[in-house]
């Protein structure tokens, strides 16, 4: 096995892409791969997929409920449900199910509009009650003497999870041997503009790389870019914490997620629980957050999974989610001639990593928004056609 | 947990109070000269530094007041309220 | 390995027994369950996690990496290191390698306990360093906490070193007397600090065997410490070296060896090797000697060094400028194979081999604050620098370690038995495979090896790892440290952290004053929010399907009672609050009279509904506004936002009154009867008291303010009274109404009622998406009186877009089929189209009806008015199959369309 090359960056590309994370990387092997477009660079700015793409609890699921949002996260992962052939590597992609669980009357109303859309537009989608949801997951309390009972859930039995590191290097990899140079340890601290204001290249902290165009895919860090060439975006950049606990034996074969009682968990087949719940509510870029949203989480996990009382939790960590208004991305071209944007993932993006990059690519080598990128664009924020995903999101903002 | 400094409760944990963003964004005088791109800035574009950024706390489990705070958000040190 | 007949802090006349792996041993008051298996001859009695192989205690600290255990009496813990599980009577204790197995259900959590506390010095870590700073800030007079995770004061101080002139161990007797009576100062042994947070938040871990000394129960204990000074005084963590077989029983560091001696009196060998790159090694072959174990040579990397002309004077064996390049043995270590400089190979006969690599400063928790690293070349590891102010490093942490030169592992042809971590079996080997398939970052090596990842979190890998990844790609020592430190500092039971919050604690309930006679009465409940509403109000066994249909039925021809007292109530007071009103609102509040009652929409300022209500004008500069049950806190922070943040100069003020006043709704033609039953001062006439107006007077006997508003359509009347009264009205109510046929109903019903008549429920007909014009309520939205939240929003592109989804009501075909709330919307042409699917909108209410002896529903559909009349199908996903049931779209209002009944 060799990864991908730790290649000098050139003078020049066809396209520089900001940001060595997953979506980044995807989006450099689509160019090359789907449009032939190979003379492309992706620099970042640390060791390659440091940021969110190392950081999230790789749940994967394309069960929101909005049209435009399901048509691009089922994209995706019917892009994920072939990616391993794709890029000749392992990344442990496991379609295990996720279950969305209900615990109100509305949290009920809420779940049959978005199985029935969902059912609707061609994604998978069951609602089980609560004693469905026990045969499927024993270990889920469904007792109705509980604080906030369980009453039904939502299953996308499609959903699971991959290796989330293993994704970005899979990309890499391949991107790589496509012609693709990747080049990490280089931070961009400016841009290079032509008299109009078209942006012509990237200065970097290894040297300045010219650019027929840049495509900005660097999650929390997206406004720090933007803001080098005057661009104000709606981003608002906030710690989400995920943690593992020790390794344990095989106890949980699917995800479970509850927007009420806060916390959606996964079991890796190391044997470690990954979880994960809300953000801290203040800006930060510390890749931290404040201990008493653990602690609410690990109430939360005991609520829904009494037996997990005695588990013991190992390693706690942050990264930085570019929060969008409405819980969706922004994508496709800027205000600014040769600069893209794929960003506003917010605590959504794993799931969305090969259809972002396939998007994010067609728009750049068409010069123009993909189908399924153009209900993204910045300017819904001018015309007010919001696509607010705050409930499918599943993450307290 | 950031410690936040209530002007007029004194140093208190982060879990009595609830974010406000961006601090000085004030309400346009007159909306209706505004455009919808305008409106839209106004409505949801935000400043999102690395470094020093002025914010809103307000004491929702306190006193119930809004004050505005600087804080690093690169290392959460607090540089004045 | 045996139990020396004297020496160590272990007390030979108290003997514990203890069981591990189902066999009886016997350990003494002092030791840890690693010392006591060394004692007992059962240090070697472990396996790796992944290969299987035969493992032994490593070390004698938190850094352990390969004897684990699973505690079951006299507390349950699911994985711990035998080196800091201290000896207690009836200790039960099974080998777990690496994986947890979760106890049953019989096994519940023990309640686990929090405490906050303030204090001027927290210090982490009790060695001499961490006593002298407690020491100290107690004698300045500051609040004090000094933690040490192990279950004894002195950290690795020797019995034989002198502190200050004294004996090591009567210095730390002497200083902990001192602290341990000072008022202000808190000493705790078995407590880890977990994590360093900002503003001196530190999280510390009072462990299971602390409180068992004080003849308490195991019950762990969570603080929250917010200190103005932290000092981490956490020391070094001796260095392990890789070589072949390095991760046989037998091998350990040299300093546990010290260790054991020392503080346990166990010798955990009789023949010892040495390996050793500083001058520790040596002080743990004079302890082995003096024990009266042999030591078969001290193997040195230095070529010279003036602890070796030492040792040779004192008749040790030397080896100089060599390592110890394997070991052999079938399970147990039996001997150490060294190379001498020139390539001389030599057999050491021994059944212990004592390594020291160096010293790594422990700095997890300053690393995970922001704290850095930097390389220190003489002392071959990483010493901390930066991090915030607040925060000081003293002592071994700080880098105070003996100089040492590096090696990291000893160079072979085979390096895959050289161990660099233990708990993931991961070997040089590995890491050369790592680096050689292109990856280059120590964090990348990590991700691929999961070195530094397993339940010893790295402890005596990590500095290792990335020193070798160094070496093997040929840059400097120290180019890359070792990868990111996160909290926990050690691992912590999630029942430890849920802490109280669980079961009926989780959350809080909020009942009105009148839920006991609910629960009496035997009301199914709803969780709204946080409270708890009555549902409906089964009798004699009914379905919920009859019991509404019987509410709704007595609302509508006769009289029903519902308690109100969740929803929202603010009153809104000072002479700018017409004014403000007028600003929240999206219809005039400021043209109410006083007495009169208006509803009113809110709007977020993005222009879509964010909750409704009706305002009451107790005075000129007096209102009584109210919300949703859901919206009430939202409500009131946004009033108190924009009144703060805007216009700081209009005189309001705004008070919560939610659970001030209790309220009950008395609905149905014969609400008035039953007001003049329960007794009232007021005129309730038809010609007195006029539809939304409000009076003040006496019901049942208590000051009351009645108001005449309706969500069911029928006559109505809400009755207010102080919370403490509510249960009173509540009961007279039901007495005065017995006559008439009095019905207490629920929020089904309520919801029922209101949507016969085609009023919105906010965040059930609307999701924050929704306009009033979506809604057909544009007649509430005066754009001429001037700027409220959200007008300017609405005139957006998107907001006056000809297609948008616009509320209607749905008559199903089938009378007797009841709509899917949630169901979507498709045109008669898609009615059973494949996916893909063109949706309209969806079913927000679908409800059975008394009144209309049908089911009827309300919906959000795209253009909707304009499709009256129109044919249109709610499609459904239900236990796999696709159904598409037809319906008539129609007007939003089912019952009584031009308000008749209203006034009785």
């Amino acid at each position: 096995m060799r990864y991908w090359r730790a290649a000098e960056p050139k003078r020049s590309y066809d396209v520089v892409v900001v940001g060595g994370g997953g979506h980044g990387l995807a989006t450099a092997y689509y160019l090359a791969r789907n449009h032939h477009v190979t003379d492309v660079c992706v620099v970042e700015k640390g060791w390659l997929g440091g940021g969110n793409t190392a950081r999230n609890t790789t749940i994967i699921r394309s069960n929101y409920l909005w049209d435009e949002s399901a048509a691009i996260y089922e994209h995706s992962l019917k892009l994920w449900e072939t990616l391993e052939d794709d890029l000749g590597f392992d990344l442990s992609f496991s379609q295990r199910g996720v279950l969305n669980l209900a615990h109100d009357l509305q949290d009920v109303r809420a779940s049959r509009r978005r199985v029935n859309a969902n059912a609707l537009n061609g994604v998978d989608a069951e609602w089980l009650t609560p004693a469905e949801v026990a045969r499927f997951c024993p270990i889920v309390n469904v007792s109705p003497a509980v604080r906030y009972p369980v009453l039904g859930a939502t299953l996308q039995r499609r959903g699971g999870i991959a290796r989330h590191d293993r994704v970005a290097w899979g990309f890499a990899t391949a991107a790589d041997r496509l012609g693709v140079d990747i080049v990490e340890h280089a931070e961009v601290t400016g841009f290079a503009r032509a008299p109009g204001g078209r942006v012509t290249g990237v200065h970097t902290t290894r040297g300045t790389i010219a650019a027929g165009g840049v495509a900005l895919v660097a999650a929390g860090h997206t406004s720090v870019l933007a803001a080098m060439v005057g661009l104000r975006l709606p981003l608002q950049s906030h710690p989400l914490q995920a943690l593992v606990s020790v390794l344990l034996e095989p106890v949980l074969g699917c995800v479970v997620m509850s927007n009420a009682v806060h916390v959606y968990v996964s079991q890796a087949d190391k044997g470690e629980l990954v979880m994960g719940a809300g953000i801290d509510a203040h800006n930060s870029y510390t890749q931290r957050g404040s201990f008493h949203v653990i602690e609410q989480q690990m109430a939360a996990a005991l609520e829904l999974f009494p037996v997990f009382a005695h588990a013991k939790l190992l390693r706690t960590w942050g990264g930085i989610v570019d929060v969008c208004p409405d819980a969706s991305p922004i994508i496709g071209p800027t205000p600014i001639e040769g600069l893209y944007l794929n960003c506003g993932w917010g605590t959504g993006g794993f799931k969305a990593t090969p259809g972002s990059g396939w998007v994010l690519a067609e728009t750049i080598a068409k010069g123009a928004p993909s189908a399924l990128a153009a209900p993204f664009a910045l300017e819904r924020f001018t015309s007010g056609a919001l696509i607010d995903e705050h409930g499918a999101a599943a993450v307290a903002h | 947990m950031l410690l936040l400094p209530c002007p007029w409760c004194g140093p208190r944990d982060e879990v009595e109070f609830a974010y406000g963003g961006q601090a000085g964004i004030a309400y346009p005088a007159d909306p209706d000269a505004l455009d919808d791109a305008a409106w839209g800035e106004y409505l949801f574009m935000r400043d999102n530094p690395k470094g020093r950024f002025a914010e809103r706390w307000y004491h929702v489990h306190g006193c119930r007041r809004w004050f505005d705070v600087e804080r690093d958000t690169a290392s959460n040190d607090l540089l004045g309220a | 390995m045996r139990r020396l007949h004297s020496g160590g802090a272990v007390d030979r006349g108290a003997p514990l027994r203890f069981r591990f792996d189902g066999r009886e041993h016997q350990g003494l008051e002092g030791d840890t369950l690693a010392s006591a298996l060394l004692a007992a001859g059962a240090g070697g009695a472990f396996r790796s996690p992944v290969l299987g192989r035969p493992r032994g205690v490593m070390t004698a600290g938190p850094e352990e990496p390969c004897a684990f255990v699973e505690v079951s009496a006299p507390w349950f813990d699911l994985i711990a290191p035998a080196t800091m599980v201290p000896l207690v009577d009836g200790l039960a204790v099974a080998t777990r390698a690496g994986v947890g197995r979760l106890p049953g259900p019989a096994a519940s959590a023990p309640s686990s306990r929090q405490r906050h506390a303030h204090v001027e010095t927290l210090v982490v870590g009790a060695g001499v360093a961490g006593l002298r700073a407690a020491l100290q800030a107690a004698r300045r007079g500051d609040r004090v906490l000094l933690v040490d995770e192990r279950a004894h004061l002195g950290g690795t101080a020797r019995s034989f070193e002198t502190v200050d002139g004294q004996p090591a161990w009567a210095w730390v007797d002497a200083v902990a007397g001192e602290l341990r009576a000072a008022p202000d100062v808190t000493v705790l042994v078995d407590t880890a600090a977990l994590g360093v947070y900002d503003a001196g938040l530190v999280v510390v871990h009072e462990r299971a065997a602390a409180r068992l000394a004080e003849r308490e129960a195991p019950v762990q204990r969570l603080w929250h410490v917010r200190a103005e000074r932290v000092v981490l005084a956490t020391g070094a963590h001796e260095r392990p070296i890789a070589f072949a077989g390095n991760d046989r029983p037998g091998v350990m560091l040299s300093g546990a060896v010290l260790t054991y001696l020392d503080r346990f009196g166990v010798l955990p060998g009789e023949r010892a090797v040495v390996f050793t790159t500083n001058d520790a090694g040596y002080q743990a072959a004079r302890a082995l000697r003096g024990a009266g174990a042999e030591v078969a040579a001290i193997v040195d990397v230095r070529r010279e060094a003036a602890a070796q002309d030492r040792a040779r004077a004192d008749g040790y064996g030397v080896l100089a400028g060599a390592v110890v390049a394997a070991t052999d043995g079938t399970v147990h270590v039996t001997a150490g194979l060294a190379i001498g400089p020139d390539g001389e190979e030599v057999r050491l006969e021994a059944d212990l081999v004592a390594v020291s690599g160096g010293w790594n400063p422990v700095t997890q928790l300053h690393r995970a604050i922001g704290g850095g690293l930097r390389y220190a070349a003489d002392r071959s590891c990483f010493v901390p620098g930066g991090g915030p102010a607040w925060l000081e490093v003293i002592g071994a942490a700080a880098g105070d370690v003996p100089a040492s030169e590096p090696c990291w592992y000893v160079t072979a042809d085979d390096l895959s038995g050289h161990f660099v971590d233990l708990q993931r079996d991961q070997t040089v080997a590995d890491v050369a495979a790592a680096l050689g398939s292109g990856l280059r970052s120590v964090e990348h090596v990590k991700r691929a090896t999961y070195i530094g990842t397993a339940v010893d979190q790295g402890r005596a890998s990590g500095a290792l790892a990335a020193e070798i990844v160094n070496q093997l790609l040929g840059t400097d020592p120290g180019a890359q440290g070792p990868t990111n430190a996160r909290p926990p500092w050690a691992p912590v039971a999630f029942h430890v952290l849920a802490g109280p919050y669980r079961g009926a604690a989780f959350d809080p309930v909020r009942v009105t004053p009148m839920h006991a006679a609910h629960v009496q009465r035997g009301a199914v409940f709803d969780n709204v929010g946080q409270w708890k509403r009555p549902w409906y109000f089964p009798r004699d066994g009914e379905t919920m399907r009859a019991a509404v249909l019987r509410e709704c039925a007595a609302v509508r021809t006769g009289v029903g009672m519902i308690d109100a007292s969740t929803l929202g109530k603010i009153e809104v007071v000072g002479p700018d609050t017409p004014e403000f009103l007028d600003r929240m609102y999206t219809n005039a509040m400021s043209t109410l009279g006083v007495g009169r009652i208006r509803y009113g929409l809110m709007l977020g300022v993005d222009g879509m509904v964010f909750d409704d209500g009706v305002a009451m004008r107790l005075a000129d500069d007096r209102y009584l506004v109210t919300t949703t049950t859901g919206g009430a806190a939202r409500v009131l922070d946004r009033f108190e936002e924009w009144l703060q943040t805007e216009w700081p100069h209009l005189r309001v003020h705004c008070t919560s009154v939610t659970e001030q006043w209790a309220a009950v709704a008395l609905a149905g033609p014969r609400s008035r009867e039953v007001l003049e039953a329960v007794g009232t001062d007021v005129d309730v006439s038809r010609a007195a008291f006029p539809f939304m107006a409000w009076r003040d007077g006496e019901v049942a006997g208590v000051p009351a303010r009645l108001a005449r508003v309706s969500f069911s359509g029928e006559l109505a009347f809400e009755v207010h009274v102080a919370g403490w009264h509510g249960r009173h009205v509540w009961e007279a109510m039901l007495a005065a109404g017995a006559p008439f046929g009095i019905t207490p109903y629920g929020t089904e019903t309520m919801d029922v009622l209101r949507a016969e008549k085609g009023f919105v429920m906010v965040g059930q007909d609307t999701d924050g998406t929704v306009t009033p014009d979506d809604l057909g309520m544009s007649w509430i939205v005066n754009l001429r009186k001037g700027d409220f939240v959200g007008r300017r929003s609405l005139l957006r592109a998107d907001l006056v877009r000809p297609d948008r989804k616009q509320l209607v009501g749905l008559l199903p075909d089938d009378p007797g089929l009841l709509l899917q709330e949630g169901a979507q919307v498709v045109a008669a042409e898609h009615a059973a189209a494949s996916p893909p699917v063109p949706m309209l909108g969806h079913v927000t209410s679908s409800y059975d009806s008394a009144a209309l002896g049908r089911t009827f529903a309300l919906a959000l559909v795209a253009r909707g008015r304009e499709r009256l009349g129109e044919t249109v199908h709610a499609r459904t996903f239900d236990g796999g199959a696709h159904q598409a049931v037809p319906a008539t779209v129609t007007e939003p209002v089912f019952y009584d369309p031009q308000g008749a009944r209203r006034d009785g």
